[in-house]
């Protein structure tokens, strides 16, 4: 067991996946001697050289479709998109391509690969350097989005992503890169991509999120236990495929959900959440399910009186579970 | 500027194609996958027509450029991204008159993909013929990925990747020839230029004379050539082929050439062009320019036209037959194949 950062433990994944498979090789703006503007890749270029660690022209179409192809020829390309804002050029890629290859060829070819894109907020990173993209990217069959919110999670579930047959995008939150510390298993420590992890058991009331949210929900429930309520706190830490199990699982368990997530809430995935309970778990529910959100504006302003506005945190959590414990 | 190849006619030489190192039998072979093309589609139209398929796309006055420049690669060593014209480039790669069918009705034994996609839309992996989409222009970035793995494990293998004047004004093809020339890959940039893309005339496309212009931009050759003269097309990808495997990188290759056909099955192109302009055309046909150059050279003879007649026939004939009778997908199958590894 080692103690890191998320930063780290994205680092180490790639060090360890492409130590173990020469296929595996990183493709992205600054990724090389500048070992990536968050330093994810930092040192990687010096250890296997400029053919394993590409930096590529300014262009993210060129990112995603060179990964394709170097993925049709048998490589396990890493594809990082400097922000998860930037990926707009990349999305006929992504979605008309990627996600189509397996299925539009019934299954003669498929995609080893995947795209890495720190997103959300909290950085003063203003409209375009704090976007969350994961329900654009949800909604769209032949993609697996993953959201880690630990270390532990971050390197397991890109370890996991890295040996994925499919096109894995793989959402990881720059505030969390040196904001959250934890433990970080030794050996491979796998995380199945597609399973939901309870990250603190609770009995009143359900708290389900993924990302920077987990940690803030996680406080939460902390401050709620002294106020005697038990939050159960449930990671999601894959978005699609959703694991709906756990999702009825804990809803039962408690009977009142709160959603938190910081993308915005229309179509969002506490709509897809939520849309499961009311499907599998309504007769359990003792409460409305309950989503807290970003407002449906364009993006993050700079200003941090604006930027806060947005943002759920802990107090705007904490006030929305009470209201759910108290109905 | 591009460099143009030499204007030859097809009656330039009788030893034109030993001079590039076709043998005879090679020099037919080409002949007959044009003639197969050409009578499939032929063959779809009619069968649309007839209200029994719902969509044809043609390659149809575009084989020339189409075998000519894959018959410089190797069939099963090197890789093809070819675009939804490119019914020449995939039966040179060993695709068959009963895969085209199958793919037109839609069927569920249809290599490319098992009846998903409308007709045009090639790809099987076994063949290294790369599976396309609609949207243009996006596989040249593929062929960019692809070849950039080939570097990577020092293989000698070539990726060319085929499209229309129109795909030239997107944005992936900047890019993917900016990242080719970036790494020298080994990439042949085959553009088919056949003047329209459905209606809109090259004149409204780009403001310059020849797509192949652009190479110089990405710091390698450019050449033009006469699309409808099947050696031509050979002749500057077999230069641009030596190039690549030298790890010299890329070439872009402009084939002008037309097609003869509407868009496709759905439109109508008399509203955006002259008969007199498409019968102009028809006089430079790549299938009868080549067939006139090998029976000057002696290679094509009554006998050898008639038993390749024969044989196109009889394999479009026997396709046609087997798709119609060949199964549809069933409900079943619509859920299949999301993703490769198992979920949830």
């Amino acid at each position: 067991m080692a103690r890191q950062t998320v930063i780290e433990a994205i680092r180490q994944a790639m060090d360890e996946e492409m130590e173990r498979d020469p296929s595996v090789f990183v493709i992205g703006e600054d990724v090389g001697r500048r070992g990536g503007v968050f330093l994810a890749t930092d040192g990687l270029h010096k250890k296997y050289g400029e053919m394993r660690v590409i930096d590529s022209p300014l262009a993210e179409s060129c990112i995603v479709g060179v990964a394709i192809g170097a993925a049709v020829n048998g490589m396990r390309p890493i594809a990082e998109i400097q922000f998860a804002d930037f990926i707009a050029p990349a999305m006929n890629q992504i979605i008309e391509e990627a996600a189509r290859f397996c299925y539009r060829t019934a299954g003669d070819f498929n995609l080893p690969m995947v795209i890495r894109a720190p997103w959300g907020g909290g950085v003063h990173g203003a409209l375009y350097h704090s976007q969350s993209i994961e329900a654009t990217f949800s909604h769209i069959p032949g993609l697996k989005v993953v959201a880690p919110g630990t270390p532990a999670d971050a390197r397991g579930l890109l370890k996991s992503a890295v040996r994925d047959p499919d096109p894995v995008l793989y959402l990881e939150h720059k505030r969390t890169y040196r904001l959250i510390r934890g433990e970080v298993p030794d050996g491979d420590g796998l995380v199945p991509i597609g399973k939901a992890d309870v990250k603190r058991e609770g009995k009143d009331l359900s708290l389900i999120a993924y990302g920077l949210m987990l940690q803030y929900c996680l406080e939460a429930a902390e401050k709620l236990a002294q106020d005697g309520v038990s939050a159960e706190v449930l990671d999601l830490r894959t978005i699609k495929p959703m694991d709906e199990a756990a999702v009825i699982a804990t809803a039962k368990k408690t009977g009142k959900v709160l959603v938190v997530h910081e993308d915005n809430r229309f179509a969002g995935i506490a709509g897809e959440v939520i849309a499961v309970i009311m499907e599998h778990a309504f007769d359990s529910l003792d409460a409305p399910v309950m989503r807290l959100t970003a407002p449906d504006v364009p993006a993050m302003p700079f200003n941090h009186v604006l930027e806060e506005a947005f943002m759920p945190n802990v107090d705007k959590i904490l006030a929305k579970a009470r209201e759910l414990a108290a109905y | 500027m591009a460099t143009r190849t030499q204007e030859v006619t097809a009656r330039g030489g009788q030893s034109r194609h030993r001079a590039l190192g076709l043998t005879d039998q090679a020099a037919l072979r080409m002949y007959e996958v044009m003639r197969l093309a050409r009578a499939i589609d032929e063959r779809m139209w009619l069968i649309n027509r007839a209200g029994r398929a719902p969509f044809v796309i043609s390659c149809q006055g575009q084989e020339g450029a189409q075998v000519g420049t894959a018959a410089a690669l190797k069939p099963g060593h090197d890789w093809v991204a070819p675009y939804y014209r490119d019914a020449g480039v995939i039966l040179y790669f060993g695709m068959t008159a009963r895969d085209q069918m199958l793919s037109f009705m839609a069927k569920r034994e249809d290599p490319n993909s098992a009846g998903r996609q409308m007709p045009g839309h090639y790809g099987k992996r076994q063949l290294k013929i790369l599976t396309g989409g609609s949207p243009v222009a996006t596989q040249l970035l593929h062929a960019a990925g692809i070849a950039l793995a080939s570097k990577m494990r020092k293989e000698d293998a070539v990726t060319a990747a085929y499209f229309g004047e129109g795909g030239a004004s997107q944005g992936d093809c900047h890019e993917a020839m900016n990242f080719a020339g970036i790494h020298k890959l080994a990439v042949l940039f085959i553009c088919e230029n056949n003047g329209y893309a459905i209606s809109v005339p090259q004149s409204r496309q780009m403001a310059i004379q020849n797509v192949a212009d652009r190479a110089a931009g990405y710091g390698f050759p450019g050449v033009v050539v006469d699309g409808n003269d099947v050696l031509a097309c050979y002749e500057a990808a077999r230069h641009a082929v030596d190039r690549a495997r030298r790890g010299e990188g890329p070439t872009l290759i402009e084939a002008k050439t037309y097609r003869f056909t509407p868009h496709s099955s759905d439109d109508d192109d008399r509203r955006y062009r002259e008969a007199e302009e498409v019968a102009l055309w028809r006089q430079k046909d790549p299938i009868q320019r080549y067939a006139a150059y090998l029976r000057e050279a002696g290679v094509l003879t009554d006998e050898v036209e008639r038993e390749v007649t024969e044989r196109v026939t009889k394999e479009v004939d026997e396709a046609t037959e087997y798709a119609e009778q060949a199964p549809d997908p069933s409900p079943d199958d619509l859920l299949k194949y999301v993703y490769k590894g198992e979920v949830g």
